[in-house]
């Protein structure tokens, strides 16, 4: 049965699942059509809260996602969940084990688990990820959260990606903790001591809580605090007149749970939301947006670039036989990279 | 990272249904499969048809290998087919049973819509092969 991009739009506006995962599929793959798809999805989006959970793997995020999503369906809130797990670097290949930690959400349609492969990327998402949560979105989905792979120090994607990110963090990891500053410790909204009723729980939360303090003040939690080089004051005019009650900053909350109990979960959907509300009242959820379409722009651009760079490598020959000229002492990479762009320089050079 | 052409990768759901805890064979698949570059989706142990129903929809995977020792077959695998087709899931969803079945059942599984019954003592490559040669046009 192969539906046109209509039908599965149409699909997926008309809540059908069969129709999410086709288009899914569709957009992971590159399939013909998926472009079509996800612009077409584009008007329908915005509605739901995108949750990042990332930390380092046995964490404990399945489980806490499982967790997550049985208490938003308690609510009666709809839950869509992209979790990524790593493809293999020699085959392609991969085991994404994510799901046989969904106990609690068995026979329930109305949350939406798809597992992905990184499929070679190294940042923590696959490529298509962003794409998927707008399908997701669209499909009318209350919440939609994605795990990430098991994260180390640099797996950052997420930032991207989500509206409000957790880090998972289990209790020992004192020394991973001084890791974690560089990368990951910067990326948090909510910080998550998993398996808190093992030893050494509190020590983590400790540590944590005086790494967060430590920032105080130093870290400005605005639009570029994530360090993707966007300055915090772009576009927000409304901001002007009432510099004297400039936002409150965001403190990092440093939290405990038991994902396998579900001890602590409550408190934890509470600290998010009250993030997502924050984000909201102080605008920056459209400064977040905005960027990360900004980034989406740039990705694309990049991609239907290289697709075109392809095509003129092609028109020269195809890569191997440059690379074969430059072993063979002919020319260099340079000088060949000069050679393919020429045509695209002078396009733009015309245009200036 | 330019790319104009499809990146396709064959999805698998590797399936315990029923009520034994054999899960070396689906392990031992779910490696292979893997090692030969497709995507593996592993269900976990003990699974009720309907859950692996839901899991093979959500995921749209290509095939789907239920591993059955518990000589169970005859009442899981219809229901399995039963709720892929309550989804439009059946046509185009590749249905492997791999376990111990005797062979008068093998044919009323394949009448159901079962491609392929694979018993013990059937090599990786073969059912790799298999799934490569068999997994459906989309």
């Amino acid at each position: 049965m192969t539906l046109s991009t209509e039908e599965l739009l149409e699909g997926i506006l008309d809540g059908r699942h069969r129709a999410l995962a086709r288009a899914i599929t569709k957009i992971e793959n590159r399939q013909d059509g998926y472009r079509e798809i996800v612009s077409g999805l584009y008007e329908h989006t915005g509605s739901a809260d995108v949750i990042g959970i990332t930390g380092s793997p046995g964490a404990g995020k399945s489980t806490l996602v499982d967790k997550m999503a049985k208490t938003y369906r308690d609510q009666g809130l709809t839950v869509g969940i992209v979790a990524i797990d790593p493809s293999s670097p020699y085959t392609g290949g991969a085991v994404l084990g994510d799901r046989i930690r969904m106990a609690s959400n068995v026979g329930d349609m109305d949350v939406f688990f798809r597992s992905m492969s990184a499929r070679g990327s190294l940042g923590g998402l696959s490529t298509a990820t962003a794409d998927a949560v707008k399908a997701l979105d669209a499909f009318g989905k209350d919440k939609v959260i994605i795990e990430t792979v098991g994260a180390g120090q640099n797996e950052i994607d997420i930032v991207q990606a989500a509206d409000t990110v957790a880090v998972l963090v289990p209790p020992e990891s004192g020394d991973n903790v001084q890791m974690l500053k560089a990368g990951i410790l910067e990326i948090a909204d909510v910080f998550a001591v998993n398996k808190a009723d093992m030893d050494g729980a509190d020590r983590t939360v400790q540590e944590l809580e005086e790494m967060v303090h430590m920032d105080d003040g130093h870290v400005s939690v605005t639009a570029g605090h994530h360090g993707m080089g966007v300055e915090a004051d772009v576009d927000m005019p409304e901001k002007d007149d009432a510099a004297a009650d400039a936002p409150e900053p965001w403190e990092t909350p440093v939290l405990e749970t038991v994902a396998t109990t579900g001890e602590g979960v409550d408190a934890f959907l509470d600290t998010l939301q009250a993030h997502a509300d924050w984000l909201a009242e102080t605008g920056q959820i459209d400064a977040k947006r905005r960027q990360r379409t900004a980034e989406e722009i740039r990705t694309l651009l990049r991609e239907d670039a290289g697709a075109l760079v392809e095509r003129e490598l092609a028109a020269h020959g195809g890569v191997d036989a440059l690379a074969e000229r430059v072993l063979d002492g002919e020319t260099d990479p340079y000088s060949i990279a000069d050679e393919v762009l020429e045509p695209f320089v002078a396009c733009v050079d015309a245009e200036d | 990272m330019s790319q104009s052409q499809e990146e396709r990768s064959i999805r698998c759901l590797v399936a315990k249904v029923g009520l034994d805890g054999h899960d070396r064979g689906a392990h031992v698949i779910a490696r292979a499969f893997r090692d030969a570059g497709f995507e593996v989706i592993y269900s976990g142990l003990h699974k009720a048809p309907d859950e692996i129903v839901q899991a093979a929809v959500q995921e749209d995977v290509d095939v789907i290998g239920i591993s059955i020792l518990s000589g169970a077959h005859n009442t899981l695998v219809p229901k399995v087919v039963d709720g892929l087709k309550e989804y439009d899931a059946f046509e185009d969803t590749l249905i492997l049973v791999g376990g111990v079945v005797p062979d008068e059942d093998k044919a009323h599984l394949k009448e159901l819509g079962v491609a392929e019954v694979f018993g013990p003592g059937t090599s990786m490559e073969e059912t790799v092969e298999f799934v490569r040669e068999n997994a459906p046009e989309r």
